[in-house]
């Protein structure tokens, strides 16, 4: 299959990705667009180092995959915390930081 | 007589003592708010200077010819030289005026602790702090070898005029006489310091030597020099009461008679005097600007003269005095003879303090300023014989200081061709016999107006303080008859006959109407009408000053202050309030959705990647 294809492939996950980041209320969805939106990534990185023979792709793509188990538990450690003060996950309601 | 210099360390000497008093005065609490130490470290200071000044005069070195008599440091450095020096110069000038002021300071400050005797200890501290700082300013604005310096030391002491004058601060008169004063000096100022600005950049010289030097060789730049000396005249008009700024000294009573005494009448005011006589060989340059200084000074000595033949007030009267014999002085340097006018100045420096320290026995006697209500000591004359000395003095009768002084003056002035000046004084001359005379004999001969003064009490220091001033005069006047040979302004032979009439005429006059009773004054004020209805008013100048102070500075401030409030803080306002809109037009991009963000970061990567495509060829 050609490069074209994986990397529209990756574009796409990352549109739907960012997609359910925009227009999420909860907050445990906006933490799936995110994993939807690296995932692409590592479609992208994959498939290059296909393309050019390289293995630091590969490579690369494990170790963002390791992180993102990481960033998974924290983030929803996080949304589990903020359940437990504010009884919500509503991303509406969320906005400390309004100016 | 040939010139000589003084030694440079005792002359810093002479000025050191004073300012150690003021700064020990001023930075120990303890010691200021003893009235009996601060005046005795102040009285040490001022003995000490006045030991130091004779050890200066006695040691003066001949002055070879070229040589400069200032020693000087450099101050302001600059590339190619120092742009200001300071140090002393001391020459004849210097070192006779160092003698006056410290001799003069040292016996009003004696005098002073008896007569503040009733004031509150701890004030009386305060009060020889401020005459320890005047000693200092005064001895500095004598010795200045610079323009700079002498005008630094000039504002020095015009600023302890200020406090002197408002020392009884509470009361409202006496606070608003030393602002008077401050302001119509600082009139004068202004132009003596513009004067010193554009002579500096006309010579690049603050130097009076240097200054000298140029002049005697021509090489002044003459064409500007009428104007930047007019102005530094100016300076001298402020300081020296001179028409028309003369307003501010008849207020500048409201001080303590001693403050009078010392700064209202010796020293300060003839630093205007002084400064004419110390700039002279510049002055001589412009000979259309000698002739104004004497028609000035001469027109300032009638016009004071003849207010203080009405007032009521003795120290007022006294003021006017002095406000007339500072236009003697300043006439006998227009004149070209500023040796008399200096001689003059020593003169009056010694009696015009002996009468003001008299007046403040008198007012210790009556308890009261006004003539009117004093008289009838004729019993006391441990009272009365050194004010009439000093009274003789003034009024020009042989072989007292003021005859020669006056006379040489007036030759001066005639020597110069001056003939309407000449009468000027001639009348002024008159006039000062007859209201000196008109004082003495309301204050002390006349029959008194209430009983209980047959044996007024004076403080022994008061008297003996007097007493000191009046052998001092007396004696200066012995020395000018008997042992000065030499006249260096001989008039011609009728002059001293003339003068000595004048004087005399006064004094009859004033014996008639307030000793005999034989005229009515209220006859010769009748008969002169406007003149006199004019003087009472002080010739509507005070009016006129505070009319122009009311109605042009104070509408200039008033317009100022307008301008102020809805223009200028007017754009403040619009700006400040538009910033604050825009803040919280801005503040409103902040909703705390981190969505919102998220979409901000795609549009804008989304933008990034469309201008790397389409937009940037």
């Amino acid at each position: 299959m050609p490069l074209g294809a994986y990397l529209a492939l990756a574009a796409l996950v990352f549109a739907i990705g960012l997609f359910g980041v925009l227009t999420r209320r909860n907050a445990v969805g906006i933490l799936l667009g995110i994993e939807l939106m690296l995932n692409a990534v590592n479609i992208n990185l994959v498939a290059f180092g296909r393309f050019h023979a390289d293995l630091a792709g590969v490579m690369f793509t494990l170790f963002t995959i390791a992180i993102t188990v990481a960033e998974v538990a924290v983030g929803l450690a996080i949304v589990i915390v903020i359940f437990r003060v504010r009884r919500t996950v509503d991303a509406d309601h969320l906005d400390l930081l309004r100016g | 007589m040939t010139p000589r210099v003084g030694s440079a360390t005792l002359a810093l000497l002479v000025l050191g003592l004073p300012f150690a008093s003021f700064l020990l005065l001023a930075v120990v609490r303890p010691l200021r708010r003893s009235a009996p130490a601060a005046a005795a470290v102040s009285i040490a200071a001022i003995a000490g200077s006045l030991v130091t000044a004779l050890l200066t005069m006695s040691g003066a070195a001949p002055l070879a010819a070229q040589q400069s008599p200032s020693t000087t440091w450099s101050w302001i450095p600059a590339d190619g030289g120092p742009m200001a020096t300071v140090g002393v110069m001391v020459d004849d000038l210097a070192m006779t005026m160092l003698l006056l002021v410290t001799l003069v300071s040292f016996l009003v400050q004696v005098y002073s602790w008896a007569y503040l005797h009733d004031e509150p200890r701890t004030s009386l501290g305060r009060y020889y702090a401020y005459h320890s700082l005047f000693a200092f300013s005064m001895l500095g604005l004598v010795l200045a070898p610079t323009f700079l310096q002498m005008f630094i030391f000039w504002e020095l002491v015009g600023l302890c005029s200020y406090l002197l004058i408002g020392y009884w601060y509470e009361r409202p008169s006496a606070a608003r006489a030393a602002v008077k004063a401050f302001w119509i000096t600082k009139l004068g100022d202004l132009g003596l310091v513009a004067g010193i600005v554009m002579l500096w950049s006309a010579t690049g010289t603050f130097d009076f030597w240097t200054l000298f030097q140029m002049a005697s060789l021509g090489s002044l730049p003459v064409e500007a020099l009428p104007l930047i000396m007019f102005l530094i005249y100016l300076g001298a008009v402020g300081k020296s009461a001179q028409f028309p700024l003369h307003v501010w000294l008849p207020d500048a009573m409201e001080g303590p008679t001693p403050v009078s005494a010392l700064i209202h009448a010796a020293t300060m005011v003839t630093a205007g005097v002084f400064l004419v006589t110390r700039a002279f060989p510049l002055f001589r340059l412009t000979p259309d600007l000698l002739t104004l200084i004497a028609w000035v000074g001469a027109f300032t000595a009638l016009l004071a003269a003849s207010m203080a033949c009405v007032e009521i007030d003795i120290k007022r009267v006294l003021a006017y005095s002095t406000v007339s014999q500072l236009g003697y002085m300043m006439a006998a340097a227009g004149a070209a003879a500023p040796e008399a006018g200096f001689l003059h100045l020593i003169a009056h420096g010694v009696f015009k303090a002996l009468l003001f320290l008299g007046a403040g026995v008198v007012i210790h006697v009556f308890h009261t300023n006004d003539l009117f209500r004093m008289g009838g000591v004729r019993g006391s004359p441990w009272i009365w014989l050194p004010f009439v000395v000093g009274t003789l003095a003034l009024s020009g009768v042989w072989p007292l200081p003021g005859f020669f002084t006056k006379e040489a003056i007036l030759a001066g002035v005639l020597d110069a061709r001056l003939l309407v000046p000449f009468a000027m004084l001639s009348v002024a001359a008159f006039l000062t016999a007859f209201y000196m005379f008109r004082v003495v004999c309301l204050a002390f001969f006349a029959r008194p107006h209430h009983a209980g003064h047959a044996h007024p009490r004076v403080p022994g220091l008061m008297n003996g303080v007097c007493w000191v001033l009046g052998a001092l005069t007396l004696a200066m006047g012995l020395q000018q008859a008997f042992f000065s040979g030499h006249h260096e302004i001989s008039g011609p032979g009728w002059l001293p006959g003339f003068s000595l009439a004048l004087a005399g005429g006064g004094i009859l006059l004033a014996w008639a109407m307030y000793q005999r009773r034989a005229i009515d004054p209220a006859r010769v004020a009748r008969a002169l009408g406007p003149i006199e209805w004019m003087a009472r008013r002080r010739y509507g100048l005070d009016g006129l000053f505070a009319g122009l102070y009311r109605g042009v500075l104070l509408a200039f401030a008033r317009l100022i202050g307008w301008l102020d409030r809805y223009l200028v803080d007017g754009v403040v306002n619009v700006l400040s309030a538009w910033t604050l809109r825009a803040g919280d037009r801005v503040r409103r991009l902040q909703t705390g959705q981190p969505q919102d963000y998220v979409y901000g970061v795609a549009l804008g990567t989304l933008l990034l990647f469309v201008l790397a495509q389409w937009g940037l060829r």
